[in-house]
C-alpha cells in the first residue's frame, strides 16, 4: 500500500514529460496504472447506473462483502477470488429479491434488510478470521487494496471481467435505463423490472468482487459512487454524464496514483480525497448556477428528483 | 458466568448500548436513514484512528468525528440524510482519511496499529474495564433518554414532514439533532461491538420491530427489547463457545431474530389480509 522507497528524485519536477517518464519507470507502476484505468472505466459505468437507481447502500454492502468472502475462502481453503464472487453473488441475489419485493414507500424497511445483511456478513467475516487464527494484520489491504502489487495476469483478468460487465450493460442498457428512471411506466410497457433489478445487482456484485481484489473494498466503493454522482450533478444528459463519469473516474485514479507515487501516502487516501473534492466543487458550481437565474440554471439531475 | 468481572462489565455496557441502539434504530429505519447510520459507524473508525495518531483519548476522536460528519451529512442532504450518493461520497472520503491516519500512526509508533484498527473495527466488549463499562452505560442511557425525549415530535416529523412543519415542528433541527444522536450512538457503541458490526444492532432489531407491529410506540419498545435480547443471548453464547467472538454472536442473533420476524410477518400476511402498513419511507 505504501511505497516503501520513494523514487530518488524525491518529488515531481515541473516538467510533465519527465514526471511521466518517472511514473512509468517501474513495471509495478505501469501495472497499477493499467489496472486503475480499467477499474475506473468499469466503475464509472456500473456506478453511474448504481447512483441513478439510488442503490449506493447496496453497492457499499456488496463491496464490503469482500471481507467475509476473502476470510471465508481462506478458512475452507478456496481461492480468494472464488470467495469474493460467491459471497458477492449470494448477497446481490438476496438484496435484489428482497428489494424488488417491496413497494417504493417502504424504503426504510428495505434498507433495514440491506443493513442487517451487511452486518451479518461482516460478523461472519470476523468469525472466519478468528477461527482461522490469523492475525488481522492486513485488513487494511482488504479495505484499501494492494494497488501497487498488481501483476500483469491480474490486469488481464480484470480487463476480461470489465469487458464482460460493459458488454452486459451495453445489451441490457436500454431496459435498465428505462426501469431505473421510471419503474412504473417501464413495467406497464413490458420491461421485466424485477428481473432487470436483480440482474443489475448481480452485475454490480460481479464488478465489485473482481475489482475489490485489487483496489480493496472501500476504494472500489469510492470509485463507484463519486465520479458517477459528480457527473450526474453536472449534466442531466444521459450520454454526456456517462462519459463524464468515466473521465472523472480515470482522472481521479491517475492523479491519485501519481501523488501516492511521489509523496508516499496511501493511494486510497489520495483517490478518495480528490474524488470528494471534485464532487464538492460540482455541487458548489451547480448551486451557484441554480441561483444565477432560470436562464442558465438547469433542472436538477433526473436521478435526484425521483 | 456472572462470577467473572469482565462478563459483568460486558453485560452492563452491552445492555445500555443495546437500549440506545434499539431506540435510535427504530427511527433510523422509520426515516430510511440506515445508510447514514452505516456511514456514521464507519466514521467512528476514522475518529478512533485520528485520536490515536494525535495521541488523545480515543473517545474524544470518536465523538468529535461522528458529530462533525453527522452535521456535514445533515448540511449536504437537501433534507437531512436524504441524498444517498452524497452520504456515500462523504464517508468514502472519511475512510480514506482513516487510512491516512493509520499510516501516520504507524509511522509514529512502529507497531500495534493492526491491533488498534481491529479493536476499532470489531470491538472488544469482553475487554472493557469496570470504569469504561460504567461510562459506556451512562452515555448510552443518556442517548436513549434523549431519543425518548424527542420521540413524539421526531415521529411526527418523520412520518409527515410537511404537515409537521406547518404545525410548527422544527423539522430540520430535529433531523440534524437526530443525526448527531446516531453519531453519538455509533461513537459509544464502537468500543463495545465495533464500527463495522454496529449496523447490525441498529438495523436488525428495528427492522424486525417494524415488521411485527404498526403501532409506533409498541415498535419502539419492541426494537429496544429485541436489541437487548440479542446482546444478552450473544454474550451468553460467546461465553459458552469461546471461539465465537462476542460481536459476531450478538450480530448473528440480531439477524436471526430479524429473519424470524420476516417469516412471521409473511405468514401473518398470507393467512389474513393484514391492514395496510403505515408508510415506512418518507415519500
Amino acid at each position: 500500500m505504501l511505497i516503501a522507497s520513494p523514487p530518488a528524485t524525491g518529488g515531481p519536477s515541473l516538467d510533465p514529460l519527465h514526471d511521466l517518464a518517472q511514473l512509468t519507470e517501474y513495471p509495478f507502476m505501469v501495472s497499477a496504472l493499467e489496472a486503475g484505468t480499467i477499474v475506473a472505466v468499469m466503475a464509472g459505468v456500473v456506478g453511474w447506473f448504481m447512483v441513478l437507481r439510488r442503490q449506493t447502500f447496496a453497492g457499499h454492502t456488496l463491496s464490503v462483502m469482500a471481507f467475509p468472502g476473502a476470510s471465508g475462502a481462506l478458512l475452507i481453503g478456496l481461492s480468494a477470488a472464488a470467495g469474493y464472487f460467491l459471497v458477492a453473488g449470494l448477497v446481490a441475489l438476496a438484496i435484489g429479491l428482497a428489494a424488488s419485493g417491496e413497494a417504493r414507500d417502504t424504503r426504510g424497511r428495505e434498507s433495514a434488510f440491506t443493513g442487517a445483511i451487511q452486518a451479518f456478513g461482516l460478523a461472519c467475516g470476523f468469525l472466519f478470521l478468528s477461527l482461522y487464527h490469523g492475525v488481522l494484520s492486513n485488513y487494511e489491504s482488504l479495505l484499501f487494496g494492494s494497488f501497487l502489487g498488481v501483476t500483469s495476469s491480474q490486469v488481464l483478468a480484470l480487463a476480461a471481467v470489465a469487458a464482460a460487465a460493459l458488454a452486459m450493460l451495453a445489451i441490457a442498457g436500454r431496459p435498465l435505463l428505462f426501469a431505473s428512471i421510471d419503474a412504473g411506466v417501464a413495467a406497464t410497457r413490458g420491461v421485466p423490472t424485477r428481473a432487470v433489478g436483480v440482474g443489475f445487482l448481480l452485475l454490480l456484485g460481479l464488478a465489485v468482487a473482481e475489482t475489490a481484489q485489487i483496489t480493496g473494498a472501500l476504494l472500489v466503493f469510492a470509485l463507484l459512487v463519486a465520479p458517477a454522482a459528480t457527473a450526474q450533478l453536472i449534466t442531466p444528459r444521459i450520454g454526456l454524464s456517462l462519459a463524464l463519469s468515466i473521465v472523472i473516474g480515470v482522472l481521479v485514479t491517475w492523479i491519485g496514483l501519481a501523488l501516492a507515487y511521489f509523496y508516499g501516502y496511501p493511494v486510497g487516501f489520495y483517490i478518495t480525497t480528490i474524488a470528494f473534492a471534485a464532487y464538492v466543487l460540482a455541487r458548489a458550481v451547480t448551486a451557484v448556477a441554480d441561483r444565477a437565474g432560470p436562464l442558465i440554471s438547469r433542472s436538477r439531475p433526473f436521478a435526484a428528483d425521483r | 458466568m456472572f462470577a467473572h468481572e469482565f462478563f459483568r462489565n460486558a453485560l452492563l455496557a452491552g445492555s445500555f448500548v443495546a437500549l440506545a441502539c434499539g431506540t435510535v434504530g427504530y427511527f433510523v429505519v422509520l426515516r430510511a436513514q440506515v445508510f447514514a447510520g452505516d456511514a456514521l459507524s464507519h466514521v467512528a473508525f476514522t475518529g478512533a484512528l485520528a485520536a490515536a495518531a494525535a495521541g488523545v483519548d480515543t473517545r474524544v476522536g470518536l465523538f468529535a468525528a461522528t458529530a462533525v460528519v453527522a452535521l456535514v451529512l445533515g448540511g449536504i442532504g437537501r433534507r437531512a440524510g436524504d441524498d444517498d450518493a452524497a452520504i456515500g461520497i462523504t464517508f468514502a472520503w472519511v475512510l480514506g482519511l482513516g487510512v491516512f491516519f493509520l499510516a501516520l500512526f504507524s509511522e509514529g509508533s512502529g507497531g500495534g496499529n493492526g491491533l488498534l484498527g481491529a479493536r476499532a473495527l470489531f470491538g472488544s466488549i469482553f475487554g472493557l474495564s469496570a470504569g469504561e463499562a460504567r461510562l459506556a452505560a451512562v452515555i448510552a442511557a443518556a442517548i436513549a433518554a434523549a431519543v425518548l425525549a424527542i420521540a413524539r415530535p421526531l415521529l411526527f416529523a418523520s412520518v409527515d414532514p410537511a404537515v409537521a412543519r406547518a404545525r410548527g415542528v422544527p423539522v430540520r433541527a430535529l433531523g440534524l439533532a437526530f443525526l448527531v444522536l446516531i453519531g453519538a450512538t455509533a461513537a459509544q457503541a464502537t468500543q463495545a461491538i465495533g464500527a463495522l458490526l454496529l449496523l447490525g444492532l441498529l438495523a436488525a432489531p428495528a427492522g424486525a420491530a417494524h415488521r411485527l407491529t404498526a403501532n409506533p410506540y409498541r415498535a419502539l419498545a419492541l426494537s429496544a427489547l429485541l436489541a437487548l435480547a440479542s446482546v444478552w443471548a450473544g454474550l451468553a453464547l460467546s461465553y459458552a463457545v469461546p471461539s465465537l467472538p462476542p460481536s459476531t454472536a450478538i450480530v448473528s442473533i440480531a439477524t436471526a431474530l430479524y429473519a424470524l420476524a420476516l417469516l412471521l410477518a409473511a405468514a401473518v400476511e398470507s393467512s389474513a389480509p393484514a391492514p395496510p402498513q403505515p408508510a415506512g419511507g418518507r415519500n
